[in-house]
């Protein structure tokens, strides 16, 4: 995880205002902030481990806990909330046994709610990783998780 | 014009006229996210593979969005001479049929078109430029939009692009402002600010550095229209930055992009690149020595950095906070305290045109006070969703059922949602309102950045409001009270309500509470969160009185006001709900109506989805006397 952090953040010259690339950065890298790269960030632009915490605890972009091998974004934005999102974001938490913003004990799927991924007209949306499931209903919950199993 | 750039035109021309006068057939796929993300990339990997094997030749173009993304997958195939034939759609296998059928055997296939562009279409087939989708569209920001390949910047300047840029080199910066402000254009970020005026207060204070933002922060959901524009046109919002930068003294601009938009960035990018290239970005542009260059900055998922002074904040890597007041404004103390123009990505891409156009052609376009065209995503419960636009003036109405063909499923209209969590829902009597900044404000809305849900009977509108000012809750920075604690406060009386603990009073108290945010917030954000509440109660105030006074939810959607039930009468006793309810709460044999365990029933709603129309034996109920029978136990006696 040190050998990522450090690479993800090799191209940086450590200004102030690079903090939130390099928090991209390493995300990108390690598919999380790991509390050492929250550290290594402020060391290498001399800023307080809790600025730079602060900071990334802002924006919803940003994870401090290992992720699911896939991600599951159901789409509640206004469209997808009047076509029915929030029910299949239920039947989803149903068949999970987890709540939105968390991960399988597995660690196979993280499920999050995000605002519009611009398909509305395939309302409700969810989209699983790069894979887009349209026009939803709740009791295709369990055929969007099968369909998207990563040992599959 | 300058010398330099007419080179540069007549070559994009040339290679122009190279592409289109070969005599091969042009297939244009729409590869927009909305348009990828129903399986637009394996449409176009089909095409090649089928291209390769029947020995054809065809130019395929991935295009940007051109709106219609209720019929998505568009595949779009002109045959040399002939019209434009859309296809709607379009899956792998279906792709595969139209080339075998069009292309090879000159049969257009009726069945799988959407219609035809320009003049001379087979009969058999709509014309689609004269039909109710865009007959009332006036396209001006989204000209280029599903038109051309947005990573060929050749295409970009053979449609008159870049020209604004040439001739804006030549005028001074003062004549340049007043030909925006002659053209009336107003920010299309929101509020609607005189943009001529905007760059004039830029332009005054002097600085050893200014800086230009294009706010590409889409944060609305439900809304993608800077995206579509970033995807399908950049190089215009790049041309329009270009201009703002000679005329305000810049040499350094930022792209303020959602981290959520890698198409766009990706197109951006190299769009810029492009630019570079020609020497329209970069040092000693066109050879007038005015130099320029554009950064891409990612934002990393805040609604409130919308807001300038918190962008702002944001890309200077801090928490995205916007400055209390008083504050000097962004164009005299912005970025890294320097003078900074913001302006939205759709007010940028629209100047190149008002100034190759002229003011005069921009004023023709629109009304009096809001010159120009509207750019919507037109979602929700409607038949035809998709990105529009519009002249200014049109009626509401006329978007609804003309443009967006009426409601989905036949169901009653109930309200019109525009201005995302800033803005408001109107009823149907305000239909024939005309779509303006300032009519749609008067009417308690606004026009927002683009974002037109329209909602049906089956929505309940106190869920609706509940759900914009959970958003702008969540979304609160936190720093002023008003909008911190404010928020919490009314979305927990909104929760109250819609969850059957409403209390006489609740709507005065919404109502006050609502003003206060809006007169207490330092930023626009709090100034516009109440909004969406404000308006709900204005036009449906009934719905919010049934809810509190006859724990009744109108539209049949809080799941604490509702309960389900099976009518004996009508039940078969087919055993699909059975089968289907997850939490084992239906009970019933063979020829047994059948009937649901309320104190086991989570009222997911699956079985209500699962019954067949033909019986629709499950119902929802709701009302003070149905819940409390439904308390009792079985719901047997309503």
């Amino acid at each position: 995880m040190q050998e990522q952090t450090s690479k993800a953040l090799s191209g940086f010259e450590g200004k102030p205002n690079e903090v939130i690339p390099m928090l991209q950065a390493v995300q990108d890298e390690v598919g999380y902030l790991p509390e050492e790269a929250i550290r290594d960030i402020a060391e290498l632009i001399g800023l307080p481990e809790s600025k730079v915490y602060g900071t990334a605890t802002f924006y919803s972009q940003f994870y401090f806990s290992p992720r699911g091998e896939r991600t599951i974004k159901v789409c509640l934005g206004t469209a997808c909330h009047v076509r029915g999102g929030m029910q299949v974001m239920e039947a989803l938490e149903r068949e999970m046994g987890i709540n939105a913003g968390e991960t399988t004990a597995d660690f196979k799927f993280s499920l999050e709610r995000v605002n519009c991924v611009g398909s509305c007209a395939l309302a409700p949306v969810v989209m699983v990783d790069d894979d887009v499931f349209g026009r939803l209903v709740p009791k295709q919950a369990k055929e969007v998780l099968e369909k998207s199993d990563p040992k599959v | 014009m300058i010398q330099k750039f007419d080179a540069i035109e007549k070559e994009a021309l040339k290679a122009m006229e190279k592409e289109q006068n070969n005599d091969i057939p042009q297939i244009y796929v729409g590869c927009a996210t909305c348009g990828n993300a129903t399986g637009a990339q394996s449409v176009v990997q089909t095409i090649k593979t089928k291209l390769d094997k029947e020995n054809l030749t065809a130019e395929i173009k991935e295009v940007g969005c051109i709106g219609m993304c209720f019929a998505e997958v568009l595949v779009d195939v002109i045959k040399p001479g002939r019209p434009r034939i859309s296809y709607q759609d379009v899956t792998p296998e279906k792709v595969e049929e139209i080339i075998d059928s069009y292309l090879v055997n000159d049969d257009p296939r009726p069945d799988l078109a959407l219609g035809f562009f320009g003049e001379g279409g087979p009969e058999d087939i709509e014309r689609i430029d004269t039909g109710d989708v865009f007959k009332n569209q006036q396209r001006v920001i989204l000209k280029n939009c599903g038109v051309i390949d947005p990573e060929n910047i050749n295409e970009y300047i053979a449609r008159g692009g870049y020209k604004g840029l040439a001739e804006a080199l030549e005028m001074k910066q003062e004549e340049i402002i007043g030909v925006l402000k002659d053209s009336g254009l107003r920010g299309r970020g929101g509020a609607g600010f005189p943009a001529g005026r905007k760059w004039e207060s830029c332009l005054k204070p002097q600085a050893d550095q200014k800086y230009v933002i294009c706010n590409a922060d889409e944060g609305d959901p439900g809304a993608f229209m800077d995206r579509s524009v970033l995807e399908g046109d950049p190089h215009s919002v790049i041309e329009g930055m270009i201009i703002a930068g000679y005329t305000i003294g810049s040499s350094k601009g930022y792209f303020y992009v959602r981290a959520e938009y890698p198409l766009a960035i990706s197109r951006l990018r190299k769009a810029i690149a492009q630019a570079r290239e020609k020497n329209l970005l970069g040092e000693n542009i066109l050879g007038t020595g005015f130099n320029f260059e554009l950064e891409i900055f990612q934002g990393a998922g805040a609604f409130v950095c919308g807001e300038s002074t918190a962008l702002v904040m944001s890309i200077e890597g801090n928490r995205g906070w916007p400055k209390p007041l008083p504050r000097p404004r962004t164009t005299e103390e912005g970025l890294w305290g320097k003078p900074t123009l913001l302006n939205n990505v759709k007010t940028f891409s629209v100047v190149p045109q008002i100034l190759s156009k002229g003011a005069d052609w921009f004023r023709s376009i629109g009304t009096e006070g809001s010159p120009g065209t509207a750019v919507f995503a037109l979602t929700g419960t409607i038949n035809r969703s998709g990105l529009i636009e519009v002249p200014m003036g049109i009626e509401l109405k006329k978007i609804i059922y003309e443009v967006g063909g009426g409601i989905l499923n036949d169901r009653k209209f109930k309200a019109v949602q525009t201005g995302g969590p800033s803005g408001g829902c109107l009823p149907e009597d305000k239909l024939h309102l005309s779509v303006d900044f300032d009519t749609l404000v008067e009417a308690g809305s606004m026009m927002g950045s683009g974002g037109m849900v329209v909602i049906d009977e089956t929505t309940c509108m106190v869920d609706v409001a509940r759900y914009f000012l959970d958003f702008t809750f969540e979304e609160s920075c936190g720093q002023c009270v008003p909008c911190r604690q404010g928020t919490q406060q009314m979305l927990e009386v909104l929760n109250d309500i819609c969850e059957g603990r409403g209390r006489e009073g609740d709507i005065e108290h919404l109502i006050e509470m609502g003003d206060s945010i809006i007169k207490g917030s330092i930023c626009g954000l709090g100034q516009t969160a109440p909004n969406p509440v404000l308006s709900t109660i204005q036009y449906f105030q009934e719905e919010y009185e049934a809810h509190i006074k006859d724990h009744a939810c109108p539209a049949l959607v809080c799941k604490n006001l509702i309960v389900f039930h099976i009518d004996e009468e009508k039940c078969t006793a087919c055993g699909r709900c059975r089968k289907a309810c997850p939490v084992e709460a239906i009970s019933g044999e063979k020829k047994v109506p059948h009937t649901i365990d309320q104190s086991k029933c989570t009222k997911c709603g699956i079985c209500f989805q699962e019954c067949p129309e033909r019986f629709s034996a499950v119902e929802r109920l709701t009302g003070k006397e149905n819940l409390a029978a439904a308390a009792r136990g079985r719901l047997t006696d309503v």
